[in-house]
């Protein structure tokens, strides 16, 4: 039991950089449609590889670290807003989406990609105090959609290779 | 050579073998029916409320702040209560942001907006320009 715990105290913190490195990437991409909103999520990838291996409560966890952590090194109080309502969003509908059992890592991570962008819509609808950026919701749910399938597919592949090895035993 | 079944396993997984299982068919279903319905909401918009604006109205922090005519060159600067300042410049019958001194900067990268329901949105100055139909903004000025 100990030995478990340490080992995934470890584990969690090798993930957390993960996700604050594949956030800083994220950065460095120029990934611009002209569209507000649209980016890969990369560091949705630690997000969902987590909740995969460990469950909702330690992927709470690293996502709020996450949040806090990137807005506080590359951005502002007010990315931090933005971005926390977008995970929250995303996260409830990914652990809603994995309960039903219907769907695979990719299925679970799509519907994350498009509610992180409905997240962020809300902030810029509750923000503004107008609905003038609810014309942006088509592209940035088929966006969600490719974007979530991508970071998806890449999860799958690593939790194929690391099934036996990660998370719970058995 | 003599392998393990987890061995085997990891290697029929390296061959690409075993990848059945990884993806199901409902995802696809999910990604499909997604794209349809941005798709269609999409169409609807481009086709029925597409049409070229006559004007922008402005909102700032849930206020509106101003309405122009498009069809006028211009050159407008709002600033919000914390002194942070948005250029918006109207050219040719178009709107947009050319400069701002938001943390992001994620307004000037938008695209210039001339089409009914378009908007460019400042989220750190809770600033929203949006295209509006002319007729009823023209009536509204004449009957004041």
């Amino acid at each position: 039991m100990r030995q478990e715990i340490r080992e995934k105290t470890a584990y969690m913190g090798v993930l957390l950089s993960l996700s604050l490195l594949l956030s800083y990437v994220e950065s460095l991409i120029p990934f611009y449609f002209g569209v507000p909103g649209i980016k890969l999520g990369l560091a949705n990838l630690a997000v969902v590889i987590v909740l995969y291996w460990y469950g909702w409560r330690e992927a709470i966890a690293l996502n709020v670290m996450r949040v806090l952590l990137s807005g506080f090194l590359f951005g502002n109080l007010f990315m931090i807003m933005y971005s926390l309502a977008g995970a929250v969003c995303s996260f409830l509908m990914m652990c809603f989406v994995r309960k039903t059992g219907k769907f695979s890592v990719v299925g679970v991570s799509i519907s994350g990609g498009i509610f992180h962008n409905v997240g962020q819509l809300g902030v810029a609808v509750f923000v503004t105090e107008t609905v003038a950026a609810v014309s942006y919701l088509p592209v940035l749910a088929a966006a969600g959609t490719v974007t979530g399938m991508l970071i998806g597919l890449t999860a799958a592949e690593v939790l194929k290779h690391t099934k036996g090895y990660m998370g719970r035993k058995g | 050579m003599i392998r393990d079944a987890e061995t085997e396993n990891e290697f029929q997984v390296c061959l690409g073998k075993n990848r059945k299982q990884a993806v199901k068919k409902n995802d696809f279903y999910l990604a499909a029916a997604v794209f349809a319905a941005a798709f269609v909401l999409w169409a609807v918009q481009r086709l029925f409320f597409a049409s070229e604006g006559e004007r922008i109205t402005v909102t700032q922090n849930g206020k509106a702040v101003g309405s122009y005519s498009l069809r006028e060159d211009d050159m407008l600067t709002f600033t919000d209560e914390a002194g942070g300042k948005n250029v918006l410049v109207i050219r040719d019958g178009k709107a947009y942001m050319q400069e701002a001194d938001c943390p992001d900067g994620l307004c000037v990268r938008q695209r210039a907006i001339s089409k009914k329901g378009e908007s460019i949105i400042c989220l750190p100055h809770k600033l929203a320009v949006e295209v509006t139909a002319g007729d009823e903004a023209e009536t509204d000025a004449v009957a004041r």
